[in-house]
């Protein structure tokens, strides 16, 4: 059984589509690109997986249940599908150690003394362990989206979707944040990533999904789409991406 | 000192000069051409008299006492109802619908009644219904009426803070489990009010003139005891007194909101 399975997906806003009957399957430990021009409805998927959109038809099942039930209630779900955005999306009121415990302590009921020892370790492990007490604007950009995957990974997400996060860094900052993700597919985290990094995609990737006008016209295992595109639409945009 | 620098220097200069004469050319101005007014001396005698000034200016702080003491008891309660009205406006859940009409209404008809009309109906109207003491007290119903009024204003300023926070905070919130009021309290709530809080401090000010309504239906404040001076000593010039009074607190009040409006310009640019 896939651990995140799409099925004909099918998301408007008004009478625009933007996801138009979106099939897909992410295996347990899966890293999954998602790559295509702004608008092909990546970033919208990626938003209707986790809930924050609601689909207008077809289903989205986590470990074979179905998630996308109208009227179900959406925080246990997000609480298993964490989420990091193009923008970081801090929360600037608070330091990177209240910003990342807040929703264990919210959600999972733990209090702060309990969640220290789990939370300095996310900290360390991303290299993050002298900025804890900072507030989201002393941090770089690099730092500050570090931050934002560490306060998604501290409610234990079993799948992690990743919207372009490193589209708002400056270059030098981009290598730091895509090490952090190698790091968690060394550890078996299942992933979902929009992205247009794609040197990274190619090595890291194990399916590359291409998006065009709200639809996947060609997946596979990155060699087959970066090297033997099918499509035309898909040679012409590696074309432009990869020159 | 550079090219540029030395440049600057002069037109730095030059400015102040231009400014230095053109104030003391009005302000000598009205020195002098205020006085030729027919009806000057009057004047200076009824709203400028020295004496009378000393004489009743230690009673007129303490009157402004009183008016402290009403700003001090209504400003907490604005502040708590404000916010709750502006949180009833925003509810979203159906079963909340009455409490959110009933937001709706409430701003409109405060801030649709002008602040004096308020305190008239409702510092005459409620003790009228006969109330045992102290429940007929005009320090009570009067205060009741600015904290209505000022609590309908102060709940826009709230909700306008609360839409100031980008939707992506939201996003980010509830992405994490979150519950929809979870979401308001830890992470739209403190970045909305501290976006207002420049615009809260100018309600502040508001509210501290606005205490002297409430000499309307009784309480002798400050300027209802200016009032009483005027009549004892035929004289306008406690009137001038109180607005003294007033201006000494209200003028750092003033300088100091407008400081923290100049910050946060500063910090979102």
């Amino acid at each position: 059984m896939p651990k995140l399975e799409l099925q004909g997906v099918v998301k408007r806003f008004g009478d625009r589509t933007v996801c138009d009957g979106i099939n897909l399957t992410v295996d347990e430990g899966q890293m999954v690109c998602l790559i295509g021009a702004s608008g092909s409805g990546k970033s919208t998927l990626l938003r209707c997986i986790n809930l924050l959109e609601p689909i207008e038809d077809g289903a989205i099942f986590l470990d074979g249940e179905d998630i996308s039930i109208p009227g179900l209630n959406p925080q246990s779900v997000r609480a298993r599908i964490g989420i990091v955005f193009q923008s970081f999306n801090l929360f600037p009121h608070m330091t990177a150690l209240e910003n990342v415990m807040l929703a264990p302590r919210r959600v999972r009921g733990l209090t702060r003394t309990e969640l220290q020892p789990e939370v300095e370790a996310l900290f360390a492990r991303f290299g993050l362990a002298d900025r804890m007490h900072n507030y989201p604007d002393q941090l770089s950009g690099g730092q500050q989206q570090r931050v934002a995957i560490v306060r998604a990974l501290a409610m234990q997400p079993e799948v992690m979707l990743f919207d372009e996060i490193t589209s708002a860094l400056d270059p030098q900052l981009v290598g730091e944040v895509l090490d952090v993700l190698l790091m968690l597919k060394k550890q078996g985290m299942t992933m979902v990533m929009a992205t247009h990094e794609m040197g990274f995609a190619r090595e890291a990737a194990d399916k590359i999904c291409f998006l065009d006008s709200g639809r996947i016209i060609e997946e596979g295992p990155p060699e087959a789409v970066f090297d033997h595109p099918s499509h035309q639409t898909t040679q012409a945009f590696l074309a432009r991406a990869l020159k | 000192m550079t090219r540029r620098e030395r440049y600057e220097a002069h037109q730095r200069r030059r400015s102040l000069v231009i400014a230095s004469v053109s104030s003391v050319t009005v302000v000598a101005a009205l020195y002098f051409l205020v006085p030729l007014t027919p009806g000057w001396s009057k004047v200076q005698q009824s709203f400028f008299n020295g004496d009378t000034l000393v004489k009743t200016f230690p009673k007129l702080l303490e009157a402004f006492r009183i008016n402290v003491m009403i700003f001090l008891w209504s400003a907490p309660a604005i502040a708590v109802l404000g916010l709750l009205i502006a949180l009833a406006r925003d509810a979203k859940s159906p079963a909340l619908f009455p409490l959110r009409i009933f937001g709706a209404a409430f701003t409109d008809i405060f801030r649709g009644v002008p602040v004096i009309l308020t305190v008239y109906l409702i510092g005459f109207g409620i003790p009228g219904l006969g109330l045992p003491r102290p429940w007929n007290s005009p320090y009570i119903w009067g205060s009741l009426a600015l904290i209505l009024t000022y609590s309908a204003y102060v709940a826009e300023i709230f909700r306008s803070g609360i839409d100031s926070v980008h939707h992506s905070q939201r996003a980010a919130a509830l992405s994490l489990g979150l519950s929809e009021r979870q979401v308001m309290r830890d992470v739209v709530l403190p970045q909305a009010i501290r976006n207002v809080v420049p615009s809260q401090m100018n309600m502040l000010i508001a509210l501290q003139k606005d205490v002297s309504l409430l000499s309307f239906i009784g309480p002798v404040e400050i300027f209802r005891q200016a009032g009483v001076f005027k009549s004892l000593l035929a004289n306008f010039t406690p009137y001038v007194g109180a607005a003294i009074i007033f201006l000494i607190v209200t003028i750092p009040a003033t300088r100091y909101a407008d400081h923290l409006m100049a910050r946060q310009m500063r910090e979102r640019r």
